[in-house]
């Protein structure tokens, strides 16, 4: 008899917990198998992939800087998806947001003074929430459904950035190469502690767990989240206008995944390049669900996928395994983490079941 | 053992309880070839469980049935098809992505060669009038279409007898009319057809028998053309009315709340178009509107509570000030409260806690909101307050998701939280409906005295003893039209019935002199 999933009387509220750890041992198991498959000692690949990055400082200080845009975008995008609002295109909104900061920074190529940095962060928020706004335009007046939109949105994004830098923000001493300028300095974040690249942004990231963490449990707008993503009719009935929330949940997912954005260009890249982000935008819907849509979960998250980046390029360098790892482990985590989450509302019996269907 | 009999199928005391409930106690019913046999009876009369039995879905406690004058036992469904007893059930199963002639070959159960089957449908689609192209995929159909499919599923199999469960329920007027050609076109060829409903103008039109059920017990078996639509709600309903003693208000006050010439288009395919509604109910007043599910109850509370807006600001007068725009929460700033029909899921939000809940409707008129930040605290004392003020039975108000109280402590919940806010109108859509005796008691004896304070009260209801009992201005609605309305102690049971048929009373009069 194969076991069976029968429905739970109440949600667990163990499991909701549970389930991202069950999923995180899944996939180191699944990893596991894989490094066998690819010939490599699985332990020595794991602890490449874990271990490794974090026996330095360095390598710690790295964590925080690949767990700033993920953490900034996972904050926002946990709101929207409370509200059953499925943004999916913070890739492209992170995207068009560095672009604007970055062609703020351009404008005041080799300027001087502290207005710069606000008003580039300024741009790629507006730039992220514009990007944004199509997706929430088209969803509320055509019902066109976001989860394309946005990701169709992404692509074009992409292609735009590299117009771009192929062409106007091309740097004019750059042998052609399609790269912006060098950022200023003034235009460049500043360093938290000296000899690593931690930077401003992760203060700012931590302030958005805080922030997000109060709009989800104490304002009205974080109440109007829940209940549109728990109950559409009774927010309805609520007077919430349904508009409004997917409004104000897309603006928010985009300016973040904008600030996010030119954090990374203003931050660790320093310039404008074809390829701005390593997915974050799309790994940061990991972070929203392994958080489990809570903000000091997503903090959490957002530091164990960062780790899966790390890992990646340190297992490329030391066991010359290929970069696709790293998308392999989160594409795994998301995958476990999925089917783990059934046993939110079902539980596994094994044998006979108690009580035949509607027949006694 | 006789094979002359008349009857194709006979159904000899029918009983089935389930925990806690009677809900079939000792029904007959027989049904004749060629016979369209309609079963009458309010939600929750016992309907579903008989026809479930027939179909072998369900087993009977006690009863007998005979098939062909031959003792059956069906245990199955498949049993019931062998037997030439098919069921179109109120819910369709079918698969999106597939084609029609895909679907009905996965019902067969055998393999079977496409073609001939796409053949046969057409064949028996254009017999009986249910243009149906076999090739299409069900994602590009219509409900009256899907619904087409699972009829022809049905036919292929020359059934005998063939169960509908409440099929209009879901199709447009149009759709129904050529729903009934095909009906009676079958019924002419021999097969009989046991129709479920509680429509009583379509039973009118369509049956030739009916079994009426009430609170699980057969109420009778009648000749349709012998009966009118009121007779049959009364049947249906019940006739001990009379006696209930009415605690009436002596004078209405000021206009509180005013409809004027409200017409709303449906919102979507299933929905009621509402026409034409006039209404006015006054302070001290309770205004109770009658009326057979499904026939723009819930698109008038919506209209009403500002869910949907209207298309003229003048349409809704709240306290002689225009409201037909505003949205829900400036209608309750003005003073309008609603409780919904559906409670879990609507009036309240099923998977959070009852502070959360007391919230959702009360945060305006409560002050429950200082500068964009929820106050808890006071948001507690008002949660405990409903509970303790209305008797709702729960271990406590943090942390208790609404779904985990019982239906009649929930209404309990979310009636009090809206007369704690005391608003000068109230509307209610069937305040007692699945609610056990008690907690009835507590909420109609709230109401009235929410009137006696100077209130207007507006009560929706399928129940007809409850809008007599606590009602004192009646009317009724049917297809998204409101009747006229008239001081309960004038109306009887039947002049009510003829207001849910559509009938206005002058014409009712006149057809009875």
């Amino acid at each position: 008899m194969w076991p069976r999933l029968v429905q739970r009387q109440i949600p667990s509220r163990a499991m909701v917990y549970l389930s991202p750890v069950l999923a995180l041992f899944l996939s180191l198991l699944a990893g596991v198998v894989l490094f066998i498959i690819m010939g490599v000692s699985p332990l020595a690949a794991l602890h490449a992939f874990f271990i490794e990055p974090l026996s330095t400082s360095y390598g710690i200080a790295e964590l925080g800087v690949k767990a700033t845009p993920l953490i900034l975008i996972g904050v926002a995008l946990s709101l929207g998806f409370k509200a059953g609002v499925w943004n999916i295109g913070a890739e492209g909104q992170l995207i068009m947001g560095g672009l604007c900061g970055g062609a703020v920074a351009l404008y005041f190529y080799g300027h001087d003074g502290f207005h710069i940095i606000p008003l580039m962060f300024l741009a790629g928020i507006s730039g992220g929430c514009a990007w944004a706004a199509i997706v929430a335009f088209l969803r509320v007046r055509f019902n066109a459904n976001e989860i394309l939109t946005s990701l169709m949105l992404s692509y074009v994004a992409g292609l735009f950035l590299n117009l771009m830098v192929h062409g106007p923000l091309k740097d004019p001493d750059g042998f052609n190469f399609p790269e912006s300028r060098q950022f200023s300095d003034s235009a460049l974040l500043p360093i938290l502690f000296e000899g690593t690249r931690v930077h401003i942004g992760a203060i700012i990231a931590l302030l958005a767990v805080g922030l997000g963490w109060i709009i989800l449990s104490r304002t009205l707008l974080g109440y109007q989240i829940k209940v549109a993503g728990s109950a559409p009719a009774a927010c309805e009935h609520a007077g919430f206008s349904s508009s409004k929330i997917i409004w104000t949940t897309l603006l928010l997912g985009g300016g973040m995944a904008g600030l996010a954005g030119t954090i990374e260009v203003s931050g660790p890249i320093g310039q404008l390049l074809p390829n701005i982000s390593p997915g974050y935008g799309f790994t940061a819907i990991i972070v929203a669900y392994v958080g489990r849509l809570h903000p000091l979960g997503v903090l959490f998250a957002g530091l164990l996928l960062a780790l899966t980046y790390l890992g990646g390029e340190t297992a490329q360098i030391l066991l010359n395994l290929p970069v696709a790892v790293t998308g392999v482990f989160q594409g795994l985590l998301l995958f476990f983490l999925l089917a783990c989450d059934v046993l939110i509302n079902y539980r596994i019996q094994f044998g006979q079941p108690a009580l035949a269907v509607e027949k006694n | 053992m006789k094979d002359e009999s008349p009857y194709l199928i006979e159904l000899q005391g029918m009983t089935k309880t389930f925990p806690g409930v009677l809900a079939n106690d000792a029904v007959d019913l027989k049904i004749k070839p060629g016979e369209v046999h309609a079963l009458l009876g309010e939600n929750g009369a016992g309907k579903s469980t008989l026809v479930k039995m027939i179909y072998g879905i369900l087993k009977p406690d006690s009863g007998t049935i005979l098939y062909n004058g031959k003792h059956v036992e069906i245990d199955t469904p498949a049993h019931a098809r062998d037997l030439g007893i098919a069921m179109v059930f109120q819910h369709f199963s079918l698969f999106d992505s597939l084609s029609v002639v895909e679907n009905i070959s996965l019902g067969l159960n055998k393999a079977v060669d496409l073609k001939k089957l796409a053949e046969e449908i057409t064949e028996v689609s254009e017999r009986y009038g249910l243009p149906l192209d076999p090739y299409r995929h069900v994602y590009t159909l219509s409900v009256g279409e899907r619904q087409r499919i699972e009829i022809i599923r049905c036919l292929l199999l020359e059934p005998k007898l063939l169960v509908m469960d409440e099929p209009t329920s879901v199709l447009t007027p149009q759709e129904v009319k050529k729903l009934f050609l095909t009906l009676n076109r079958l019924a002419e060829e021999g097969l009989a057809i046991l129709y479920i409903s509680h429509k009583l103008d379509e039973i009118k039109e369509l049956c030739h028998h009916a079994t009426i059920l009430r609170l699980g017990k057969r109420v009778g078996t009648v000749n349709i053309d012998e009966e009118s639509t009121s007779s049959l709600a009364m049947m249906m309903m019940g006739e001990e009315l009379e006696k209930i003693e009415r605690q009436q208000t002596i004078s209405a006050g000021e206009v509180r709340l005013k409809v004027d010439n409200l017409t709303l288009p449906a919102m979507d395919s299933t929905g009621i178009s509402l026409n034409n509604i006039d209404l006015e109910v006054r302070a001290g007043e309770v205004v109770g509107i009658a009326g057979v599910a499904g026939n723009g109850q819930d698109e008038l509370l919506k209209a009403l509570n500002g869910e949907e807006s209207c298309p003229k600001n003048s349409c809704i007068i709240i306290e002689n000030q225009h409201a037909g725009k505003l949205r829900p929460n400036a209608r309750r700033r003005a003073g309008l409260a609603s409780v919904p029909e559906k409670r879990l899921g609507h009036g309240a939000i099923p998977d959070m806690d009852l502070v959360d809940n007391a919230f959702m409707t009360g945060f305006q008129r409560m002050g429950l909101l200082a500068k964009g930040l929820i106050n808890y605290p006071k948001t507690r004392t008002f949660a405990r307050k409903v509970i303790s003020d209305f008797a709702v039975k729960t271990s406590g108000a943090r942390g208790v998701p609404a779904k985990s109280l019982s239906g009649g402590n929930l209404q309990k919940f979310i009636i009090g939280r809206e007369l704690t806010q005391q608003p000068e109108i109230l509307i209610v859509s069937q305040p007692t409906w699945g609610v056990d005796a008690g907690a009835t008691q507590t909420i109609r004896q709230s109401l009235r005295e929410l009137a006696a304070q100077g209130a207007a009260v507006l009560v929706i209801s399928q129940d007809l003893d409850e809008l007599m009992e606590m009602s004192d201005r009646i009317g009724a609605i049917c297809g998204g039209r409101l009747s006229l309305f008239y001081p309960t102690p004038e109306m009887t049971v039947e002049k009510v019935g003829l207001l849910m048929a559509g009938v206005s009373l002058e014409e009712g009069e006149l057809n009875v002199a």
